[in-house]
């Protein structure tokens, strides 16, 4: 059995889930209509605050939370921005990486390169991870890449099933129709720009207390912005996002495995790979799509009720 | 409209100038308070620090020298975000395109150390637009025959730049005697841009003006920025008018992306006199709040890139002290979205109209 | 009905907005079981006074009574729990997403989940028992226009509305559809719903109303009873003058063939057949008007002819010159002129100035063009020109032009188009959104533009519009033209029969 691959796999499911937790976040923003480029930097603040608490607590159970609470307040700021005072999404969002960016280095100053007191690890499932070939790659990993999986199906169900769901699809397509129906669009892009923003947190989080235990500035390495590509891959869709993540981890682990799969590039050519799939990935969703990218129609679209 | 008791808040039809001024004035201040109470909070002194960035910015001719110097490359990759700005194209490649900029300008000035130095200098400035323009060429193609999303094909650019000198300057053009530190070989003299006297002002900044100038009158006087600017305002118009839209997305990016890789051979020949992993912090980025902050017109770019190079000459000074260095990226995410959230709120009129008007009478009925 | 407690009454509605006060103290009285008419002009406040009584506006003065007591919606959600539901004119329904969820948008059900199959039976009982035909799996942008009102009418009564609201419902309808519509709309009626219809159309009033208000500039200018007023009464209230319900135009000589299009066929942006199969020819100094409901053709005929548009079949000459392909380019070089629906959409850009909106067809030749530069002083001297010779009033030539009133935007628009003495005009619905003083100018240019041997391409779904200045009349109706008719033989009857897709 080809076990370096069955390992590459499984190393590419542990790196991708990051990628899974920030787009599934900007799924359910873009789906309302909301896009949010801050991730990059909210990731960060996810990624420090996460490792601060646990520091100072001990506890990982108290970093996620935190993660979760520092990207659902950056979140609300960019709701704020874009929603209420109606500014343009791409600028609020490239501010608040910038500001995320600095704020993370900023507050983690004093934590770079402190060695963690403890970190996620990996937590085989009994039974399912015997499973040949699927078991070590999906079910021998830690506590919150079982958690992306659930995500994945609870934000899928909570979409295309409920009412709420049903809602927020409404505004992101057509805002002036859903306010019509007393859907209210206000109410549904702050949620869903919060909800995206914590799980953009929580991402980060996931560097710093799972994937790479520890903090340093500009750990996320871009990874904010691919989720953005990717999420256009997943044509917005939450299981598109668990696929595509799997497919950004494989980058990574190849660069990883290199030498043990067979590969013998450059370091660097072999770094460029996630950014240049990313690329094709967004271009062959345009050139299957076709015409209408099955983008929300409303995306980007700031709303207002007395329109004249 | 809305009212609030005594107050009746209502929609301006026009922003004032003065008003749009102001408001960026304010939104500085506000962000330079909260930087203080962040600094405040982190037990550092909001005074001293200010103080120390304010010193190494502006308090002698020195100090100048090195705004201006900081403020060359914002200049370029402001406008070159500005200029894709105008009709609508969100140039986020302004970092990469730098990087290519710099990379084929070192290229020309490893390959013809001897030329004359009043040949080589605008070759090489030449080449820095090409590769800059090259790199944004892709982007634009895309963007134009299949409407991907420009910001994310020129943001991944970005990070295979970077990786791309990365892999330059550990490989083929290392520099034996460097012991370690990644770097090219140094440039020769003839490579190099003249500079102001004992200062490391260069003269990259001159270009960066005259470039200004240059995109100030494209888009005001020819029959492009024409295009441009009406694109940018009406697509439904320009189709209407027969403005070919494809081919003004591909042009204004190799536009935009030139810009940017002007920059890039500005640092490498004026500055670091040749080619290393950290020519840029962040300058592409910083391009894009720049281009905001000038509302994406030459003069504005100008002026905020100053302003901006102040805070990051600042920020150096405050290395040497214990205040992070990282409060200057704060300061600047906080003035853009300050700004932005305050040029929206600048649109709205507050005016005091106490108690509710008394009812008229119902007019008589036509017969 | 009447003596009984009005279902609803507007007292004093006061609505204004930057520049323009849409409703200037309204009254209005609904009762249950009533189809009241709200008749008036285009711009009379019909449309922003329901929407006040929707909750999509608050009303700066002025107060609502549901039943006898006052209620203030904060919120479209409030006012359609009170009873209250809208059919507008522009559908408010979401393109990618089936009937029954679009029905079920927005509703409140005890519970968080779905139930998509119930849901879908509740919508199809529904139709039911209105006899609304309509499938509730189908996709919104399956649908045809009569079907789209379905279910717009199907959200409302969904929703336990007593009051229902129709925004001139009849406009994008045949008039067999309209017919059935307003069988429809008796059939709720003696259900005890209580009806509003807003329109402009006299006919429409007689037909179906019980009672009338007549809305003219803002106010509320008079309340009838059926039968109690005329159609000429009613025109009367709303327009304020004496009005010829029946203007022509006058004739004039005709020369060469200057337009002629032959078996052209079209697709439309979803990529449905829009055009099929439409010859005409237009001479010098002849307006040729084509009439039609919106939505069947209209658009792509007007876009094919500029070159905004590729031809699936068939071909567009001008003086003797085919027009290849989709360019504007080339049709404005061949001398077309566009006077486009949505002036401030793609005839005139909003936020530059009237100076450059003014070179937007002549920028690129001489004199305004120099070399790959725009000669300012030239601008300049062709606005000034402009403006001058249209009476067009700017605050400054290089203010931006959205601060300009609508019929001063026609003016510049039709300066610019006519400047260069255009061999074709395509003008659509020109008058649209003008008061008189507007709609007289532009039936002068036009007339100027006929005598100087232009000839005129006249599409409009206002009939009014091309009656009075157009001969002669042809019908769009499914891409095809139905017919054309000689002014002179032109009655609205037969027009309707034409429009609706029946000989006559």
């Amino acid at each position: 059995m080809n076990s370096v691959w069955v390992t590459t796999f499984a190393i590419a499911m542990a790196a991708g889930t990051t990628l899974v937790f920030a787009a599934v976040g900007e799924v359910v923003a873009e789906r309302a209509g909301v896009l949010n480029l801050g991730l990059e930097g909210m990731m960060l603040v996810g990624a420090v605050t996460g490792f601060m608490a646990l520091d100072r607590t001990g506890s990982l159970e108290l970093g996620v939370l935190a993660a979760l609470a520092a990207g659902a307040l950056l979140g609300l700021l960019h709701a704020f921005l874009t929603v209420s005072l109606r500014a343009d999404q791409i600028v609020a969002g490239l501010a608040l990486t910038i500001f995320g960016t600095g704020l993370s280095a900023y507050l983690g100053r004093d934590v770079v390169g402190k060695p963690a007191r403890d970190s996620f690890d990996p937590l085989a499932i009994p039974l399912l991870h015997e499973i040949p070939w699927v078991g070590p790659v999906l079910f021998d990993q830690n506590l919150l890449v079982y958690t992306s999986y659930v995500l994945v199906a609870a934000v899928w169900i909570v979409l295309f099933r409920t009412r709420l769901g049903l809602h927020l699809r409404a505004v992101g397509e057509s805002a002036g129709t859903a306010d019509a129906m007393g859907v209210s669009v206000v109410g549904l892009r702050y949620g869903a720009v919060i909800v995206g923003g914590s799980l953009a947190g929580l991402a980060g989080a996931y560097l710093s207390l799972a994937r790479t235990p520890g903090w340093s500035e500009g750990m996320t390495a871009g990874r904010g912005w691919i989720a953005v590509g990717l999420v256009i891959f997943a044509r917005w869709n939450p299981l598109g996002a668990l696929a595509g993540g799997f497919l950004f981890g494989l980058m990574e682990a190849l660069n990883f495995q290199a030498q043990a799969v067979g590969i013998t590039l450059s370091p660097f050519f072999l770094g460029m790979l996630p950014y240049l799939f990313t690329i094709a990935a967004i271009v062959f969703a345009a050139l299957v799509g076709g015409r209408r990218l099955g983008a929300p129609a409303a995306l980007g679209l700031p709303y207002r009720r007395e329109e004249r | 409209m809305r009212r609030l008791g005594p107050l009746v808040v209502e929609q301006r039809r026009v922003a004032s100038r003065w008003t749009s001024a102001l408001v960026r004035v304010a939104a500085i201040a506000l962000a330079l308070g909260l930087g203080a109470l962040i600094l405040e909070a982190g037990g550092y002194s909001a005074r001293d620090s200010y103080r120390t960035m304010w010193d190494a910015a502006f308090a002698n001719r020195d100090a100048l020298a090195e705004t201006l110097v900081a403020a060359t490359p914002l200049i370029f990759t402001g406008l070159a975000v500005a200029v894709a700005a105008r009709m609508l194209l969100w140039n986020i490649g302004a970092e990469g395109q730098l990087f290519l900029g710099a990379a084929a300008a070192s290229w020309l000035a490893f390959s013809f150390p001897d030329a004359p130095r009043g040949l080589l200098l605008p070759a090489m400035v030449v080449a820095g637009a090409v590769g800059g323009a090259a790199w944004a060429a892709g982007p634009g193609v895309l963007r134009a025959s299949l409407g991907v999303s420009e910001i994310v094909t020129t943001l991944m650019l970005n990070f295979v730049a970077i990786l791309f000198v990365d892999y330059l300057v550990h490989g083929p053009w290392r520099d034996p005697e460097s012991s370690g530190f990644p770097l090219s070989k140094p440039f020769t003299t003839s490579a190099i841009l003249p500079s102001f006297g004992d200062t490391r002002l260069h003269a990259g900044f001159l270009i960066a003006l005259g470039a200004a100038i240059v995109v100030w009158t494209l888009l005001r006087s020819t029959r492009f920025g024409y295009e441009v600017r009406v694109i940018g305002e009406s697509q439904p118009a320009a189709r209407y008018a027969g403005m070919p839209l494809r081919r003004n997305i591909v042009v204004v990016m190799l536009v935009s992306g030139g810009l940017a890789g002007i920059a890039g051979m500005s640092e490498v020949s004026g500055i670091v006199f040749r080619i290393q992993p950290d020519i840029s912090a962040g300058f592409g980025y910083t391009g894009i709040i720049v281009a905001t902050l000038g509302r994406f017109s030459a003069p504005g770019v100008v002026v905020a890139a100053i302003l901006f190079g102040a805070l990051q000459v600042g920020g150096y000074a405050l290395q040497t002290t214990e205040v992070p260095p990282s409060i200057v990226q704060v300061l600047q995410g906080a003035i853009l979205f300050i700004t932005v959230g305050a040029e929206v709120l600048a649109r709205y009129r507050v005016r005091w109209s106490p108690g509710r008007e008394k009812r008229t009478p119902l007019a008589e009925k036509a017969p | 009905m009447s003596g009984t407690t009005p279902l609803v009454q507007l007292r004093g509605i006061v609505k204004r907005f930057p520049g323009l006060v849409a409703n200037d103290g309204v009254d209005l009285e609904l009762h249950a079981g009533e189809v009241h008419a709200l008749l008036g002009e285009n711009g009379a406040g019909k449309t922003t006074l329901m929407n006040v009584l929707t909750g999509l506006y608050r009303p700066d003065e002025g107060e609502i009574l549901l039943d006898g007591r006052p209620v203030a919606f904060r919120a479209p959600r409030q006012a359609i729990e009170a009873g209250i539901g809208m059919v507008h004119q522009h559908f408010r329904l979401v393109d990618s997403l089936t009937v029954a969820e679009n029905v079920l948008l927005g509703s409140r059900s005890p519970r968080v989940w779905v139930g998509r199959r119930a849901g879908i039976r509740q919508v199809a009982e529904l139709a039911e028992r209105y006899r609304l035909q309509v499938h509730p799996e189908a996709r919104i942008w399956q649908l045809s226009v009569g079907e789209q009102q379905r279910v717009e009418i199907l959200k409302a009564l969904y929703r336990g509305a007593r009051l229902l609201i129709l925004d001139e419902p009849s406009a994008v309808l045949t008039p067999q559809e309209a017919d059935a519509l307003w069988d429809t709309v008796r059939e709720m009626a003696s259900r005890g719903e209580a009806i509003v219809v807003i329109t402009h159309k006299l006919d429409e009033v007689q037909a179906v109303a019980d009672r009338i208000t007549v809305l003219r500039r803002g106010r509320n200018v008079g309340v009838a009873v059926r039968g109690e007023l005329d159609s000429r009464a009613l025109a009367l209230l709303m327009v304020g003058r004496d009005v010829s319900l029946a203007t022509r135009p006058e004739p004039l000589e005709h020369g060469e063939v200057v337009l002629r299009i032959r078996g052209a066929s079209a697709r439309s942006d979803r990529g449905l057949p829009a055009l099929a199969d439409v010859t005409l020819d237009v001479q010098a100094g002849q307006v040729f008007g084509i009439a039609g409901v919106a939505g069947n053709g209209q658009r792509e005929l007007a876009e094919v002819v500029t070159g905004l548009r590729p031809l699936e079949a068939g071909s567009v000459e001008v003086a003797g010159r085919p027009l290849h392909g989709a360019s504007a380019r080339a049709a404005i070089d061949a001398g077309v002129a566009h006077i486009p629906e949505d002036r401030l959409g793609s005839g005139l850009v909003a936020g530059l100035s009237a100076t450059d909106n003014a070179i937007l067809k002549a920028y690129r030749r001489p004199p305004v063009s120099r070399g790959p530069l725009v000669d300012r002083r030239a601008s300049r001297a062709l606005t000034e020109q402009l403006l001058a010779a249209f009476e067009v009033s700017a605050v400054s030539p290089d203010a931006p032009v959205r601060l300009m009133s609508g019929g001063n935007l026609q003016r510049l628009l039709l300066a610019r188009e006519t400047a260069e003495r255009p061999k074709v005009i395509v003008a659509v619905h020109p008058t649209r959104g003008l008061d008189v003083g507007g709609t007289e100018t532009v039936r002068r240019v036009l007339r100027e533009q006929q005598e100087a041997g232009a000839a005129i391409l006249l599409i409009s779904e206002d009939l009014d519009e091309v009656l009075a200045l157009a001969d002669p009349v042809g019908v769009l109706h499914d891409g095809r033209l139905a017919g054309v008719l000689p002014r002179e033989r032109c009655d609205v009857e037969e027009l309707g029969l034409l429009m609706g897709g029946a000989t006559p």
